[in-house]
């Protein structure tokens, strides 16, 4: 029975996925129950979490650099569990700024971040950043002037990207928990400056 | 084009970018949490691949590509995997698809 | 393993080639040269995976750096800014 319930039929795709799931419980491929669990533990899985990766790597240099050289590994060093995650983090700097994309498909780092934006798996992102990042990123609010070089990264293959954004002035002193709530999805995909206030 | 597959189309002209975000539905979170499974990035299973899931969402053709939602690609691509599998057959899908859809 | 051609800051060539099949190679990235930024690992062939073939013996996986304006003819942007893509070896030729 569909969350709907009695109120509204179900779509095809809706039956089918009723449908594929009561054959792999009657075959004993899945259960329901593991079927839930996952999907709660997806729901679980947010920006919190890489939030909590970009504040470490801003107060502590020694982390940060283990994290440019093994993005898994320094995600597991603080406890977070990312199962088959193969992440590379870029930084951005006063000349450079990163910006990730899948253009084939929508790779993204789900087990780090949770499931990733609508306009992320979007055509017109997917078509444009590539191109014409720039104007990609202004219409997200996000000036990035001539003189800082713009680094797209299409994930094609077994990696999965996260930016680390720049540290905004103004945040001399604050705590790492203070730090991680100013970071934002957005900024971690390259779409937008983790900002002070 | 058959060069060009529908869904490789980094630098092809496009409008805006929407920033639109929805709650993922239930059965949307389902459709997810089968592909972990099957894929056997949780749980003991390794019944598709991530690439057969692409490659079957990639043999969708254009015009269904562009119309569908995410989800409901990859609900179309798993069940078309698992039939290439022989996890089930067509008759066992359409058997069961007509059973739940009477159930109402 | 497949043995690794290419090191970081290998000059390489993407094949200029459209076949068919499950392809991790973007389309718009055919026949452009690059910059071999890092060698991510060696990998199975998504290629093969896809056709519910092992894809072993896994091949080295490269991160190449792109400069734009080498990739697109009508780039409006900075000079400096570059697309990095990761690209199989067997994609790849030397320059």
């Amino acid at each position: 029975m569909s969350e709907l319930g009695k109120y509204a039929p179900l779509t095809y795709f809706q039956l089918m996925e009723v449908s594929l799931r009561e054959l792999l419980v009657e075959k004993g491929v899945v259960s329901n129950a593991e079927v839930d669990a996952v999907a709660a533990d997806m729901k679980s899985r947010g920006p919190e979490r890489g939030a909590r990766v970009v504040a470490r790597a801003w107060t502590d240099p020694a982390y940060k650099k283990r994290l440019l050289a093994d993005g898994t590994a320094a995600c597991e060093e603080l406890g977070l569990d990312v199962p088959a995650l193969r992440l590379v983090v870029v930084e951005n700097t006063p000349e450079v700024h990163n910006v990730i994309v899948c253009t084939l498909c929508s790779c993204y780092p789900r087990m780090l971040l949770g499931l990733p934006p609508d306009w992320y798996k979007s055509s017109n992102y997917r078509k444009r950043v590539v191109r014409e990042p720039r104007a990609v990123l202004a219409e997200f609010g996000t000036r990035i002037p001539d003189s800082v070089t713009i680094r797209v990264h299409d994930s094609t293959a077994d990696m999965r990207y996260m930016v680390l954004p720049m540290r905004p002035a103004g945040t001399e002193g604050w705590s790492e928990e203070r730090l991680a709530g100013i970071v934002t999805r957005d900024s971690m995909v390259g779409v937008a400056l983790a900002q002070a206030s | 084009m058959i060069e060009r597959s529908h869904h490789d189309m980094g630098g092809l002209p496009a409008g805006k970018v929407e920033r639109s975000e929805h709650d993922y539905a239930d059965w949307e979170r389902r459709v997810d949490a089968l592909m972990v499974l099957l894929s056997g990035i949780k749980g003991a299973q390794k019944l598709l691949t991530v690439d057969e899931l692409r490659k079957n969402i990639e043999a969708i053709g254009p015009e269904a590509y562009d119309k569908m939602s995410y989800y409901e690609r990859w609900v179309v691509s798993i069940t078309q995997t698992m039939l290439q599998r022989g996890v089930i057959t067509t008759e066992e899908l359409a058997r069961k698809m007509v059973e739940v859809k009477h159930r109402g | 393993m497949v043995e690794a051609k290419f090191q970081p800051g290998d000059r390489v060539k993407v094949m200029k080639a459209y076949p068919l099949g499950h392809i991790r190679t973007p389309y718009y990235i055919r026949g452009c040269s690059g910059v071999v930024e890092r060698i991510c690992g060696a990998f199975p062939n998504p290629e093969e995976l896809a056709q519910m073939r092992s894809g072993l013996p896994a091949q080295p996986l490269y991160r190449v750096r792109f400069a734009q304006a080498d990739v697109w003819p009508d780039y409006r942007g900075g000079r400096g800014d570059t697309i990095d893509v990761e690209i199989f070896q067997h994609w790849l030729d030397r320059e």
